[in-house]
């Protein structure tokens, strides 16, 4: 007999107890191992989704940043480069003013010190002038320059025309305060009186008379009243000669060329 | 000549006895738990996992795949029963090649055993998807006159299952044996490959039209496909 009915049972028994065996120590776990890790694949896949999402927007978002920042950056600069430009302009100007100024003042110095130079000329021309004038008539004429001033100033007086006359009288006689004889030196007692006696025949009136010393006026006599003034110096004499010394000295300048200007 | 394990007895008390179809079933048995107990012990979910838990994974996988592709839309249901009838004749097969053992499967009393558990597990398949009532009248479809062959189809594939099993079996231990008195033993180590294979094929050929059985009773609850246009 092929088949042991024994047999069949106990195989059909075994055979059930080795699904329960499989299933309990082979299908359950591996397949839960399976789910469990296809559900950890999935969750990674979602995650990694997700990441890439993020990383996506923050690029985007970086993007747009630097692109802002790039253009912040190229208005900076065009704004400073304008600042720059204004700002060079600005000292440009600024030191051509002051160049200016320095220019100017150098001028005004310089025309100060001609000015200086040429008073200071003058003013020993003049000295020089008397000097020499002095010292001629006393040598050769055996009289001072002072007496033989007041002698002219006396005749110059006498010979003034009526209008000027007329005019010097009516101040003398409206001042309240004596006429002022101004001269270069100290007039001794002779000279005064005969200048007194001078006045006193030219306005036909007892003028008085205030004597004072002038040193600027060098040599000459001047007599003033209420804004009227005669005055008699050898001041006419030095501006003939300073004038001729101006034209030589202009002559070698005039050829000179003015310097080129620079350019701003 | 022996035919088959079931004459090779090691004990017996009564009615009660020992032989050798259900020694190397249980020897079977036991490498089977044993070996599923000592892979699954450290079973991971990392990406990275052993080579036993691997193969494990595919052999569990693919017959899922198997179980799905007959038209099963469950596998994890159906995978502890189909898949433990795979996995036993396929380990009796392989084990073929240790000198001594015999195939429980090649054992009429084992391969009818087995067909019984197919007879009465479709059924119940049936019942536990459809009810009773909706499983017993599949018998009269398309009409009542088809019960008497419907039963008798019944019958005779379960027959058919247990005679196939058993004669592919049983005649590549008897081929072999044949041989081993006549041949030198280059012959017989081929005809050991090639018992293998058939082996193999069998114990596929038997899962599949198990499942194939499943399926069909309970092909009346399966989505009907929506009409092409």
């Amino acid at each position: 007999m092929l088949i042991d009915w024994f047999t069949v049972g106990a195989q059909a028994l075994n055979f059930l107890i080795l699904v329960w065996l499989m299933k309990r120590y082979l299908y359950q776990p591996v397949l839960k191992a399976i789910d469990a890790r296809e559900k950890r694949i999935a969750a990674q896949i979602a995650d990694a989704a997700a990441r890439e999402a993020t990383a996506t927007q923050e690029k985007e978002e970086f993007q747009r940043k630097n692109a802002e920042f790039d253009k912040q950056r190229a208005d900076m600069l065009n704004k400073a480069a304008d600042e720059a430009k204004s700002e060079r302009q600005r000292l440009i100007d600024e030191a051509r003013k002051a160049a200016d100024a320095l220019s100017a003042k150098r001028d005004e110095l310089l025309r100060s010190e001609v000015k200086n130079l040429h008073e200071s000329i003058v003013q020993r021309t003049q000295e020089e002038v008397f000097a020499i004038a002095r010292k001629t008539l006393t040598d050769l004429a055996g009289v001072s320059l002072e007496e033989r001033m007041t002698a002219v100033f006396a005749s110059r007086l006498q010979a003034m025309d009526d209008a000027a006359r007329g005019r010097l009288a009516d101040a003398l006689k409206n001042s309240a305060e004596p006429a002022l004889i101004c001269s270069a030196f100290e007039l001794p007692p002779e000279q005064r009186t005969v200048l007194q006696q001078a006045i006193n025949v030219t306005f036909s009136a007892d003028v008085h008379l205030r004597f004072e010393t002038a040193p600027e006026i060098v040599s000459g006599i001047e007599l003033s009243a209420s804004g009227q003034k005669v005055a008699w110096s050898i001041a006419d004499y030095l501006t003939s000669l300073q004038q001729g010394v101006d034209e030589l000295l202009a002559k070698p300048a005039a050829p000179e060329k003015a310097p080129d200007k620079i350019p701003a | 000549m022996r035919l088959s394990p079931d004459e090779m007895i090691f004990w017996q008390h009564g009615w009660f006895k020992l032989n050798g179809t259900i020694v190397f079933t249980w020897g079977i048995m036991l490498l089977l738990a044993v070996g599923a107990k000592i892979i699954t012990r450290n079973l991971t979910t990392e990406h990275q996992r052993s080579r036993w838990q691997n193969l494990l994974e595919i052999i569990v996988t693919a017959m899922q795949q198997q179980i799905k592709d007959v038209g099963l839309r469950h596998p994890e249901k159906f995978i502890g029963f189909l898949g433990t009838l795979f996995l036993f004749m396929a380990t009796a097969a392989l084990c073929t090649v240790i000198p001594g053992f015999e195939p429980p499967t090649g054992s009429l009393s084992t391969t009818a055993a087995l067909a019984l558990c197919v007879l009465i597990a479709v059924p119940m398949f049936g019942i536990s998807d459809q009810g009773v009532g909706g499983y017993l009248k599949s018998y009269m479809e398309p009409t009542v006159i088809m019960l008497p062959f419907n039963i008798i189809s019944e019958v005779s594939r379960t027959l058919a299952l247990a005679v196939r099993l058993f004669g592919n079996m049983m005649s590549g231990a008897m081929i072999l044996a044949i041989l081993l008195t006549i041949t030198p033993f280059l012959f017989p180590i081929l005809m050991i490959l090639l018992g293998l294979l058939t082996g193999m094929v069998q114990a596929y050929i038997f899962s599949i039209l198990a499942a194939v059985y499943i399926a069909a009773a309970m092909s009346t609850h399966e989505p009907k496909a929506p009409a092409k246009t």
